[in-house]
């Protein structure tokens, strides 16, 4: 133990004899370890909030939407369009498969809101959303101030609605929202506010199949007052063209009871919606927990090719060391040869100079973890610095890293360690045994 | 008398691609404790390859080489280091003392690969710096010292381990004649002391102050004499150099 003390204060003051050439040889380590701990950092930063997001769209949940077919060139400017998810298959759906716990009807519509007591806001394009109170759970809305709907004031149809933060905070700038009627001028119709909800971030947009969702804007009203309200119908206007759309629900939620089924569930459903209709492509069955486990690998490709780059950067880091011990051994092959001469063993020179190559490899890891570390704490504050100062770029972002904030994977910092010791052992060990191998007498005689 | 070293029948041949090279053939010798042996002969007559055997840097191809009562011709390559490290106390041409080490630093290098350096051999290899007057410079590096006092650094360093002899190769051939005298002073007052010495060298002036030389020729013992005309007296630089005393360091307990 106290020889290994001892080559180690050697190897440290024969390694600061050449501060400078020291340094450049960590340096190979030291940004390996670097990018190992940030790449990392940045990796699991990101794939946690594309993870989170999946998440809040439910890992229980099988979700059908309804698809506007697209228009067929040269239609007829006056036909009535009829599409989507009908009340009728939703009630197959909830009588014909057991394994289901709930089915939470939903109908979204864009809207115009405003607020007859505050006449200086202009009426604001929000979203209108018909469901039952079981939308709060599935969709984890949480409560700022009142309720959500209730059970009761959905069956009984009743004209109340709840609406999102962002909105109460436009309508109703100095008032208290609840109680208040808000008003829909496409419609012509009042609802009176029953909650207000926290604010929420937007969803991510899933491939081709879900739109991002940004739930700043949603108004919510019992999908029973809507239907007898409101009717199925939609008419658009524009100019020199007036059509119809006809749709009973945008999109049901299933809650399966045991998430090992889910897959089978939505075969299930997809089959119960095209049995009389095979050809059709107004629907498209999302499963979050699919793309959660899709996620998951992803993220493990990702890893794995992170640690692809962070082992070539710290096989160039060790090369590169091996080569500065190479050129130090030969350099000092006179030392050798007096150290052999008044009796060092063959282990003795290979402890010294493994020691050294250890040491610094050990060094440069450890800088390596501390600059990535810190580099890791600068990653939100150069990130809100260029959304500041640069916006343009920013928005350009994905939003996974407009909104990520990198996490230290803890098991990076011992691994990349563990690395860099072995790289200083597997790289130093070569020069230590050559210069151990030198012959004495060949040694002293060097000039 | 004890023997430091007894070498019987010494052969060394080195092969090179076509031939072989028989640089000793047959080389018996005994050093009694105490002596002062001078080792000469031309370039060519295996004078430096009788060194690296004496100095356990080699191993001979036949023959038997007695060190203190152990034959070290067949040790392996990390009990001939031990040795080395215990028993022999080396002084080159070239002083070969380790640039980045201090003085004090050099001279233990022996004792740290014996494992013998703690608080009271530190003590010592202080002391041994002072005998060969260099007390004041302890914590100066070679690259400041003179020719002669960086081989007085390198015989403090032959003596740490108590050495059963010190070996000399052409100590005193990068100096100049005032440092010279001052070197051959110091190993005459540690003869004196009862330190083996062998030296080899070619110059006849070095070796007219050891007790006994022997001359090789063609890897054989051509003349193994008394020297009957031996040289004890030397200039007035070197007569500090005449006042050490050996016995007044503490010895370090050795293995030996």
């Amino acid at each position: 133990m106290i020889v290994w003390i001892r080559t180690f204060q050697l190897g440290i003051k024969n390694l600061l004899l050449h501060p400078m050439r020291s340094m450049l040889t960590m340096l190979g380590i030291l940004i390996g370890v670097f990018s190992v701990i940030t790449l990392l950092a940045i990796g699991d930063g990101i794939s946690e909030q594309a993870q989170k997001q999946i998440e809040d769209l439910g890992a229980e949940n099988i979700m059908i939407r309804t698809i506007k077919p697209p228009s067929e060139a040269g239609a007829n400017f006056r036909e009535i369009k009829m599409y989507g998810i009908t009340r009728a298959e939703q009630r197959l759906i909830e009588r014909t498969i057991p394994t289901i716990k709930n089915v939470i009807p939903i109908r979204e519509l864009p809207m115009k809101f405003s607020y007859q007591g505050n006449p200086n806001v202009k009426p604001i394009d929000g979203r209108l959303v018909g469901c039952t109170s079981d939308y709060q759970s599935v969709n984890r809305l949480e409560m700022a101030r009142g309720h959500f709907l209730t059970p009761r004031e959905v069956e009984r149809k009743l004209p109340v609605c709840v609406i999102a933060g962002v909105l109460a905070d436009k309508l109703f700038p100095s008032e208290d929202p609840i109680k208040k009627q808000i008003f829909m001028p496409e419609k012509g119709q009042f609802y009176e506010i029953v909650g207000v909800l926290k604010y929420r971030d937007a969803t991510a947009a899933i491939g081709g199949s879900l739109a991002a969702q940004d739930f700043s804007y949603d108004v919510y009203i019992p999908i029973t007052a809507m239907e007898s309200r409101m009717g199925d119908q939609e008419v658009k206007r524009a100019s020199g063209s007036f059509s119809v759309d006809h749709f009973e629900l945008s999109q049901l939620t299933v809650q399966v009871a045991d998430i090992k089924n889910i897959q089978e569930i939505s075969d299930l459903v997809k089959n119960t919606l095209l049995r009389d209709k095979p050809l059709r492509q107004d629907f498209a069955i999302i499963v979050p927990y699919e793309l959660i486990k899709r996620a998951e690998a992803t993220r493990q490709v990702f890893l794995i090719f992170l640690a692809v780059i962070a082992g070539i950067s710290l096989l160039v880091g060790g090369i590169g060391i091996m080569n500065i011990m190479l050129a130090t051994v030969t350099e000092r092959t006179r030392e050798i040869g007096i150290r052999r001469a008044l009796g060092a063993k063959q282990g003795d020179i290979v402890r010294q100079f493994l020691v050294e190559t250890v040491v610094l490899s050990i060094f440069g890891g450890i800088i390596g973890i501390v600059l990535g570390c810190l580099a890791t704490f600068l990653v939100v504050p150069i990130r809100d610095r260029l959304a500041y100062f640069r916006p343009d770029i920013f928005e350009g972002l994905p939003p996974e890293i407009q909104n990520m904030t990198p996490n230290i994977v803890l098991m990076s910092v011992p691994i990349s360690f563990g690395i860099s010791v072995a790289v200083g052992i597997v790289f130093g060990l070569y020069p230590a045994i050559r210069a151990a191998k030198m012959d004495p007498i060949e040694a002293l005689r060097h000039e | 008398m004890n023997l430091a070293v007894q070498i019987r029948e010494l052969t060394k041949h080195y092969v090179l691609k076509s031939e072989t090279v028989r640089a000793l053939r047959g080389v018996s010798f005994d050093v009694p404790e105490g002596d002062y042996v001078a080792i000469m002969g031309p370039s060519g007559s295996g004078k430096s390859t009788l060194l690296n055997l004496l100095g356990c840097l080699d191993r001979p191809t036949s023959g038997s080489f007695i060190l203190g009562g152990d034959d070290v011709a067949r040790m392996s390559d990390d009990q001939l280091s031990a040795i080395r490290a215990s028993r022999i106390g080396f002084v080159f041409q070239s002083y070969n003392l380790i640039p980045q080490l201090t003085v004090v630093e050099n001279i233990e290098v022996p004792l740290y690969y014996m494992g013998q350096l703690n608080a009271k051999t530190k003590k010592r290899c202080r002391e041994l710096a002072e005998m060969v007057g260099l007390g004041e410079r302890l914590g100066h590096r070679p690259a400041q010292l003179s020719g002669g006092q960086q081989q007085r650094v390198a015989i403090a360093r032959s003596l740490v381990n108590n050495p059963q002899f010190i070996l000399a190769d052409e100590a005193t051939g990068n100096l100049d004649s005032v440092t010279t005298d001052e070197i051959l002073a110091l190993f005459h007052r540690l003869n004196e002391n009862g330190v083996t010495i062998i030296m080899v060298t070619h110059e006849d002036e070095v070796a007219e102050h050891a007790k006994r030389v022997i001359r090789l020729r063609d890897g054989l013992i051509q003349v193994d004499e008394r020297n009957k005309q031996r040289k004890t007296t030397f200039g007035q630089h070197a007569a500090k150099m005449a006042q050490i005393d050996l016995n007044s360091t503490d010895p370090v307990a050795t293995s030996s």
